[in-house]
């Protein structure tokens, strides 16, 4: 149920995206889901992938400073109402949540939530318990 | 741990200053009277030798600069006709013209028993087999330290600098104890000591005494460790007489100066005004006893603090840091004297990074920004930006603690610093005063 997060440092200056992005077009890697949080002096960009571990050595060896961890994936109805649902079930649970972002699947024709939580294999446990559909690392990466 | 001149060097405080004022003012009598310079930069400022009276009247006595010595060149500011001038060394020239310093008979007895106490400071006996990798010529270094291990009565290896092979070889085969040179070459050595794999324990080295140039802790620890051996600093310049100024003893807390020798100052390199003990700025030394070229004030450039707390050791000569760098790295920020490797110490210490950095420093308005550039290290990159910021403001801080100013600090990618053979691009200035 863990899913692979490839995060990023990037200076901000112009070009260094587009850097990141013929990276992955000359593997051949999709993006599946894409989060930057940014400074005035730098950004952090957090990757979800088809294939982490072809794109994990591709950015090392370009020189990029990255680290892996794993994130949790939920997914949810596209309705009103589908992501409090599953934010109170955190909130009950107690699970903070250090950060999070969302893609839309559409053979599942469902939103996705990608969670980044201190200790993911205990809030898996408990979050399957308390009936959130959790999505395996293959769900996530293939499209 | 043995004292090579217990009376000198343990002599009380008292004393001791009673000493230095009998010598300053023979040696300032001395130097108006047969230095044409002194003569008239005691004219120019109004000194009159046989006034001074007391210590405290030392900062009235105007300074020699590096380019007083340069313009002497080569013997104007010899005190003693040539023969009586038994040796002349020089420095490279690197910064302009070489600067020429001659020694008397009795001033290389000095500098001997002066090296005999650094050597003995540092553990050499007269057991000892010393291996000296320094060069012998006209630096000070390699003669300078020659003569102080036979005055100690050990084993002297002339080996001279260079050739890595037949420093391992002769190291091995003389069985060499103790090794004289500059640390960055001490390093060196030990690496290729790893590379070639020569078992430790095929060496006999014990300690080593390593100087004329600036290093750290860091680079003690990693000599210690690759050579296994207490390593100690030492620091002199040629134009006060070489390596014997000031070394450390084992305690590795400071160099003691020899105070019977040279009084030793720490001024403000902006203000020209005598710090108070502790604080950080630019050494100012006057020799004592030089009959060749006895040197007043003389400013040299090197950065560092006076320590007066008593040593463990005993000897009650005070201490200098470890130099901190030169005053012409020194930034003034905000009014505020700023040193590079007052940043760099601060990076060393955090665990979280490396001291891959670069200031840059701009006016807003009327106000200093400095900004410091610090390389992440991949290992504490962290996904999670409220780690990052808790970086920048942990860096910040301690930067304040050690500066006494706040900077920006700014996360770099790593390696995207500029790095010029060893030595990054550290500053860059875009003020444009003048």
């Amino acid at each position: 149920m863990q899913v692979k997060q490839i995060s990023i440092f990037v200076e901000n200056r112009a070009g260094r995206l587009e850097e990141i992005s013929a990276i992955l077009e000359n593997n051949n890697i999709n993006i599946r889901a894409l989060s930057l949080a940014d400074t005035s002096d730098f950004g952090i960009i957090r990757l979800i992938v088809d294939k982490p571990d072809v794109a994990e050595p591709a950015m090392r060896e370009a020189g990029f400073t990255i680290r892996e961890n794993f994130v949790i994936a939920c997914a949810i109805e596209d309705k009103p109402g589908g992501l409090h649902r599953l934010l109170k079930l955190f909130s009950d649970l107690n699970i903070s949540i250090e950060y999070m972002y969302s893609f839309f699947e559409r053979h599942l024709d469902k939103a996705v939530i990608i969670f980044r939580v201190e200790d993911p294999k205990e809030a898996i446990t408990v979050l399957q318990k308390g009936g959130a559909e959790l999505l395996t690392a293959e769900q996530v990466y293939s499209s | 741990m043995r004292i090579w001149d217990q009376q000198a060097e343990t002599m009380p405080r008292e004393a001791l200053k009673a000493l230095q004022l009998k010598r300053l003012k023979h040696i300032l009598k001395y130097a108006s009277d047969n230095v044409p310079f002194y003569q008239h930069s005691f004219k120019n400022s109004g000194i009159i030798p046989e006034e001074i009276s007391s210590l405290d009247m030392l900062p009235q006595i105007p300074f020699t600069n590096k380019a007083d010595m340069q313009a002497s060149y080569p013997y104007d500011m010899f005190a003693l006709p040539l023969e009586k001038v038994v040796r002349v060394h020089s420095s490279s020239g690197t910064t302009g013209k070489p600067t020429v310093v001659g020694y008397s008979r009795n001033d290389l007895n000095n500098w001997s028993e002066l090296i005999a106490r650094l050597l003995t400071a540092g553990g050499v006996t007269q057991k000892d087999i010393v291996q000296i990798a320094f060069g012998y010529g006209m630096f000070t270094g390699g003669f300078g330290l020659h003569y102080g291990v036979e005055k100690v009565g050990a084993t002297v290896i002339p080996v001279s600098s260079g050739n890595t092979d037949r420093q391992l070889m002769v190291m091995k085969d003389f069985k060499s104890t103790a090794l004289v040179c500059t640390p960055s070459y001490a390093i060196y050595l030990g690496e290729v000591i790893e590379e070639k794999g020569i078992d430790l324990s095929d060496l006999h080295l014990r300690v080593g005494l390593f100087g004329a140039e600036p290093w750290t802790e860091n680079m003690r620890k990693e000599i210690e460790k690759k050579m296994n051996i207490s390593a100690t600093d030492n620091y002199g310049l040629s134009e006060v007489m070489g390596p014997g100024v000031a070394m450390e003893c084992r305690c590795k807390q400071g160099m003691h100066i020899n105070e019977d020798h040279f009084i030793a100052e720490v001024i403000d390199p902006n203000t020209g005004k005598v710090l108070p003990s502790g604080e950080m700025g630019e050494l100012v030394i006057t020799t004592l006893t030089k009959e060749a070229i006895p040197v007043i004030r003389y400013r040299t450039r090197d950065i560092t603090s006076l320590i007066e707390e008593p040593c463990e050791c005993g000897r009650t000569f005070i201490r200098m840091s470890k130099p901190h760098g030169r005053t012409d790295d020194m930034l003034i920020i905000r009014g505020v004297n700023v040193f590079p490797s007052q940043i760099e110490t601060v990076l060393i210490e955090m665990e979280e990074t490396d001291p891959h950095y670069q200031l840059v420093v701009t006016r807003e308005g009327a106000l200093d920004e400095l900004e410091i550039r610090v390389e992440v290290n991949e290992v504490f990159f962290s996904d999670e930006m409220r780690r990052m910021r808790a970086l920048e403001e942990k860096i910040k801080l301690k930067v304040k603690n050690a500066l006494g100013i706040s900077a920006h600090i700014k996360l770099v990618e790593p390696k995207s610093i500029e790095r010029s053979i060893g030595k990054a691009k550290r500053v860059i200035d875009m003020r444009n005063l003048k």
